[in-house]
């Protein structure tokens, strides 16, 4: 049905290539792609696809050592190749943008007010005094409150969702017939995210322009898209309307990214189980502020009397959107930063354990993170890096036998052991994740605290995360808090879900329970932000 | 933002007082002292050189005298310079140092962002080579070497500049000096443009006004300069600082009457009063560029507004 | 924008490297990093293996070659050699009839009258020129002497100085005691600053303020100038001098060590460690120090230069180390003195101070170039 509509923007042969010290890299391998007037379609894909390139190559906006080759038609006008003076009567006045970190991509030292206007001033004319008025009536119409006042503020004033709506006021400024949405929402919270797509959704229908959204989230494809492109390394494997992809897909490579949504249940524990760990009345205090001479130094409550019990072979997930404390949460059932409540673990009242007395329980207490870049150190080898709790606590081995473990731990986690002689760098994010894994598991601990572990992953290496996580519960009887925001891996991994928000649990229960009947608005809300259904 | 420039200031005192305490005990606590020649003076003369300049007091005392007396202004006479007081001989020097050096601080600031902004539009093309090259020579050859092959090559050689003194003080008398002086800033200054340029055209905000099809000069001027002279601006302090109270080296090799002399020359003849004098002198410099950088740095960037 | 990552299913077995092997790997393609530091070993050889090989020792003067300048042929020359012989003969009451130099040995025929007294070559040892002189022919019933000696010629490479020392060694001495007091003063700055730093970062809260705020009056201070009051009023040794100016240089890599101290409290592998079990010390041991080595280092080739810049400054407003011995700032300011009169002075000490600092700028750009952490 969308056939009838006129190309406004035809792909051929598009090739986008970086030069690099080691040669020179294919990232976009000659593609086609068509835009036509006033659809909205997604262009899907994991991270190294190609989809960001390839809009950058068209908008003559890749990095320095990159090159583009082939054909981009603006309604017939070749884009590739075009003088930069001519490029820029298109970029911004036809063809407008909006980036994936609100924060950064607005210049810092700009209010917003004169931001907006530039693109109007250098494109229509006039001074920024006349384009004040068109910029107050943007503000209203992408939703700031108090457009007035806020005009003039600068972009660190703003919230992040604020700052994308600004963002998207720039992008229509000019009345644009595309407008390229690079993971519009990646950096926002789910709620926020909805109300940025909706928002989008609203525009469109109001202007008519085409949208291009790039994403790697198959939710939002589902719900905003008419039609789906798909990438994967640099090429197409498949384009069609999304009703056509989501209901039959025809490349392997869709099926499996479709697939790769996670799925699946998990059995609550007998509820005679014993409980290994318990938090009572857990509040955490941060100092803000304040200075050597006092200052105005004031107490930011980062969790708010929670209380948690976690069950042997129970997993507890832990909802939230950032800053409501699930993290800080985390760390303080772990004792690893100062918390007042009270705290057991098994049998033993640890609330009053100095960190020395905490030591020895660490092997029974672990805790595996989000960012699989940042939680290994670069200077160990693998080896290093997942026997070193084995050198803490059981000092007494000899190095051929933690070698044996490790060889052990990395098999475990499905990793080949030969990757213990090797650097964390050498390896991509799924594999070090799993590093951590096994650095976690090789002390075989009661309880693991996994924050966020499958959040810097694709979908389809997420998916083998969580399968792996799930096989160890399994065989070793673990038990897990898992803390995620992405509401489709806790429906997967957990039997149980606290779901938290400024610190305090809103509401709890089953899994079940809460996904198919949440009874506060806020659950409520998250739900349908979501797009999991 | 006045009581900020008031606070500043406010805490500017206990610093400037801790530099004075600190330098004074650690000059007295040194062996030897003003009086101490190569020929012994008579034992009388000098029990009455110490006690004219009241030397042969507790040192805690002198502390407290130097101390309450600089409050007022009052420096002490130099032990040196016997007809003069510390306050005249700064008085004498500065203009000559001020005068010199904010030229060449003009000149470093304007000829080293102009040329670090060209080497950064032109990233390793052979004019950023040439430019980083120059610049590399600036930050790594003293003055002291810098001084006199310029004056070998334009006063003995060429014979086109006077070799040295103030002269009339017109500028035919100053660009040597100047030039030695600045060369060195006027490399960092490029240094950092350069880098802190070539940063601020890859930060996100740059795809965007490229993005949005603003003209090129757009971009680079209002958009990626801006950023780019906040490190420039906080070097600005350190380098006036430095270039305003006079450098002992050009001074001396271009016999220039200013003040930076006076820092060895007090030394060397452990003129202790002198030697304060020189001290408080720069310990304000630093303090006051200090606080204008700071100033100057809330005016471009609207995250650190001071209010 | 960066989202190129290839995903290999493992790297291929070879390729398992370090990151301080990738960073040397990546070092050793860095051309002008390499140059500079091959420029750098040639001149510490130079300097600390090249007195063995010269004859004239620093401060070894030499009254009749006061400030001549630089060249290749030896000294004195033939025809100056030819004027002293002449003069010897003529004191030996002999005649001159064949004189040649070759190298370090001359060969003379002297002729007289009368039988020569072959005690007649101490009138040749007698000048400064010649020695060992020695009869080895007689020929003509002793009227004829053949006679040949060494000649003490002195090749000045790099001329002398105004008191007739060979300014080859002195250079040489120079570059010893600049090299020395750069590496020197920049251990103790380094120990110094590590350790203020990671003492400071480490503990952090009020402790962290108060310390750190000292580093910022220390930094009000007029520096230069307290070296300069320091070494005037403790004395001029060469110890003092390399103490003292590592005194004063620690401020910035105290600022360093701290800063990255703090940024990797933060890194999560810190975190993990933690929940590891580890204690503070082994954190500290296992994985702070390996983490902030990159920047020290780095940091460490520019404190070099700075500090053999604040020595050569003392030692140009004549507060450095005391004559006999000598630094290239001294050199420098003695050349700068007789710029007029004798260049080279200037020349030859300021060619190796600015190849010097110039090879620690190469290297420490490519240093830096190859631990960039955005290779993480």
């Amino acid at each position: 049905m969308t056939d009838s509509r006129e190309t406004i923007l035809a792909v051929r042969k598009l090739k986008v290539s970086f030069s690099t010290p080691d040669g020179t890299v294919e990232a976009v391998k000659g593609i086609d792609l068509d835009v036509k007037a006033g659809e909205t379609l997604a262009v899907v894909g994991e991270s190294g696809s190609g989809k960001s390139q390839t809009m950058m190559g068209i908008m003559g906006l890749l990095a320095g050592n990159g090159t583009v080759t082939g054909s981009a038609k603006y309604r017939g006008q070749e884009l590739v190749g075009l003088p930069l003076k001519a490029l820029n009567n298109v970029r911004g006045e036809k063809i407008t943008m909006i980036f994936q970190e609100p924060m950064t991509s607005l210049d810092p030292l700009y209010t917003i007010g004169r931001q907006i206007a530039e693109p109007i001033v250098h494109h229509r004319g006039g001074t920024f005094k006349q384009a004040r008025t068109r910029v107050l009536e943007l503000l209203e119409l992408v939703g700031i409150p108090e457009p007035k006042r806020r005009i003039d503020s600068y972009p660190h004033e703003l919230s992040g969702g604020q700052r994308q709506r600004v963002m998207i006021a720039m992008a229509l400024a000019n009345d644009p017939d595309i407008l390229i949405a690079d993971e519009p929402t990646t950096a926002l919270d789910v709620t926020i995210q909805a109300q940025i797509l909706d928002l989008l959704n609203s525009l469109q229908a109001k202007f008519g322009m085409a949208v291009v959204l790039i994403t790697h989230d198959l939710g939002i494809v589902r719900h905003f898209a008419s039609r789906v492109a798909v990438m994967r390394r640099g090429e197409v494997v498949e384009t069609g309307a999304t009703t056509d992809i989501f209901e039959r897909p025809q490349a392997d490579y869709t099926k499996m990214l479709l697939a790769a949504e996670p799925r699946g249940r998990k059995e609550p524990p007998a509820a005679t189980a014993p409980i290994v760990l318990e938090g009572a009345n857990v509040a955490v205090d941060y100092a803000t502020g304040g200075g050597l001479f006092g200052g105005s130094a004031g107490v930011f409550r980062a969790v708010d009397g929670v209380s948690i019990r976690l069950r042997e072979g129970q997993t507890i997930g832990v909802v939230g959107e950032s800053g409501s404390g699930k993290s800080t949460l985390g760390r303080a059932l772990l004792r690893l930063i100062p918390s007042s409540g009270r705290y057991r673990f098994g049998a033993t009242n640890i609330s009053d354990f100095s960190r020395s007395a905490m030591r020895p329980l660490r092997r029974q207490l672990q805790l595996v993170f989000q960012d699989p870049y940042g939680s290994l150190s670069p200077r160990q080898t693998v080896g290093e890096i997942i026997t070193e709790g084995l050198y803490v606590h059981e000092p007494q081995l000899s190095r051929a036998e933690r070698d044996k473990r490790a060889i052990e731990a990395l098999k475990e986690v499905g990793l080949d052991p030969a990757a213990r002689n090797r650097y964390p760098h050498e390896f991509s994010g799924g594999q070090r994740q799993r590093i951590a894994i096994a650095r976690a598991i090789i002390l075989k601990p009661k309880v693991v605290i996994l924050d966020e572990p499958t959040s810097a992953l694709d979908r389809s290496v997420q998916g083998q995360v969580i399968d792996l996580l799930r096989a160890l519960q399994k065989a070793y009887g673990l038990s897990y808090i898992f803390i995620s925001h992405d509401l489709s891996v806790i429906k997967a991994m957990s039997d149980y879900v606290v779901v938290m928000k400024n610190g305090r649990i809103v509401e709890e229960g089953d899994t079940d329970a809460i996904f198919e009947a949440p009874r506060e608005s806020y659950t409520q809300t998250l739900m349908s932000a979501a797009f999991t259904a | 933002m006045i009581s900020f420039v008031l606070r500043r200031l406010a805490s500017a005192v206990p610093t400037l007082f801790i530099v004075v305490t600190i330098s004074f005990f650690l000059m007295r606590f040194a062996p030897g002292g003003p009086f101490n020649l190569e020929r012994p003076l008579p034992p009388q003369t000098m029990a009455n050189l110490m006690a004219t300049y009241h030397l042969d007091q507790p040192l805690w005392n002198q502390y407290l005298t130097y101390i309450s007396n600089a409050v007022t202004g009052d420096f002490g006479p130099s032990y040196i310079y016997k007809d003069n007081t510390v306050a005249e001989l700064i008085g004498k020097g500065l203009p000559y140092s001020i005068q010199l050096g904010s030229y060449a601080l003009l000149l470093a600031l304007i000829g080293g962002v102009l040329a670090g902004t060209l080497a950064a539009l032109r990233q390793n093309s052979v004019l950023d080579f040439l430019i980083m090259s120059v610049s590399t020579v600036g930050v790594t050859v003293p003055n002291f070497v810098v001084g006199p092959v310029l004056t070998l090559v334009f006063a003995v050689v060429l014979a086109w500049l006077p070799a040295g003194s103030w002269g009339d003080g017109s500028l035919r008398f100053l660009i040597l000096p100047m030039v030695a002086l600045a060369l060195p800033q006027l490399a960092v200054f490029a240094r950092l443009t350069r880098g802190s340029m070539i940063e601020a055209m890859h930060t996100d905000h740059i795809r965007t006004a490229r993005a949005y099809g603003l003209p090129p000069r757009v971009v680079v001027v209002t958009h990626a300069m801006r950023a780019a002279m906040l490190p420039v601006v906080s070097y600005l302090a350190p380098a006036a600082a430095a270039l305003l109270t006079g450098s002992a080296v050009v001074e001396t090799i271009f016999t220039i009457p200013g003040v930076g002399r006076y820092f060895v020359l007090g030394a060397i003849n452990r003129d202790y009063t002198l030697v304060m004098g020189t001290v408080v002198l720069i310990a304000i410099f630093v303090i006051v560029f200090n606080l204008v950088v700071d100033i100057l740095y809330g005016l471009l960037d609207p995250r650190v507004r001071h209010d | 924008m960066t989202d190129i990552v290839t995903t290999p299913a493992l790297p291929p077995e070879t390729a398992s490297r370090s990151l301080f092997q990738l960073a040397a790997l990546r070092f050793r393609r860095n051309r002008a990093a390499m140059a500079g530091c091959v420029m750098l070993v040639l001149i510490a050889m130079f300097s600390f293996l090249g007195p063995h090989f010269i004859s004239h020792s620093y401060d070894q003067v030499f009254p009749s070659y006061v400030s001549v300048p630089p060249s290749f042929e030896p000294r004195p020359d033939a025809s100056s050699l030819q004027d002293v012989i002449e003069g010897v003969a003529g004191r030996a009451r002999v005649d001159l009839k064949e004189f040649a130099v070759e190298g370090q040995t001359f060969t003379a025929t002297v002729t007289s009258d009368k039988p020569i007294d072959p005690r007649a070559t101490r009138y040749f040892d007698r000048a400064n020129e010649f020695d060992n002189t020695q009869v080895v022919a007689t020929e003509n019933d002793g009227k004829t002497l053949k006679l040949t000696g060494s000649v003490s010629r002195e090749y000045f490479l790099f001329g002398t100085d105004s008191n007739g020392r060979d300014l080859m060694a002195r250079v040489m001495l120079g570059g010893q005691i600049s090299i020395a007091v750069g590496l020197l003063a920049s251990l103790v700055s380094l120990s110094i600053g590590v350790l203020y730093g990671a003492t400071s970062g480490y503990i952090g809260g009020r402790i962290d303020n108060v310390m750190m705020r000292f580093v910022e009056i220390l930094y009000s201070l007029p520096f230069v100038f307290l070296v300069v009051v320091l070494v005037v009023f403790f004395g001029r040794s060469f110890i003092l001098i390399f103490l003292v100016i590592g005194a004063v240089e620690w401020l910035d890599m105290a600022r360093i060590v701290r800063g990255q101290t703090l940024a990797l409290k933060r890194r999560e592998f810190i975190g993990a460690a933690q929940a590891l079990g580890l204690t503070d010390w082994q954190i500290i041991r296992r994985h702070i120090i390996p983490n902030t080595i990159g920047p020290v280092v780095v940091f460490v080739t520019v404190v070099v230069p700075k500090v053999i810049l604040l020595e050569s400054f003392l030692s140009f407003l004549g507060l450095g180390v005391q004559a006999p011995l000598t630094s290239w700032g001294a050199l420098i300011a003695e050349g700068a003195n007789n710029i007029q009169s004798a260049p080279w002075l200037l020349i030859f000490p300021a060619i190796f101070f600015v190849l010097t600092l110039f090879s620690l700028n190469f290297a420490g750009d490519g240093l830096r170039d190859a631990l960039d952490p955005k290779d993480r």
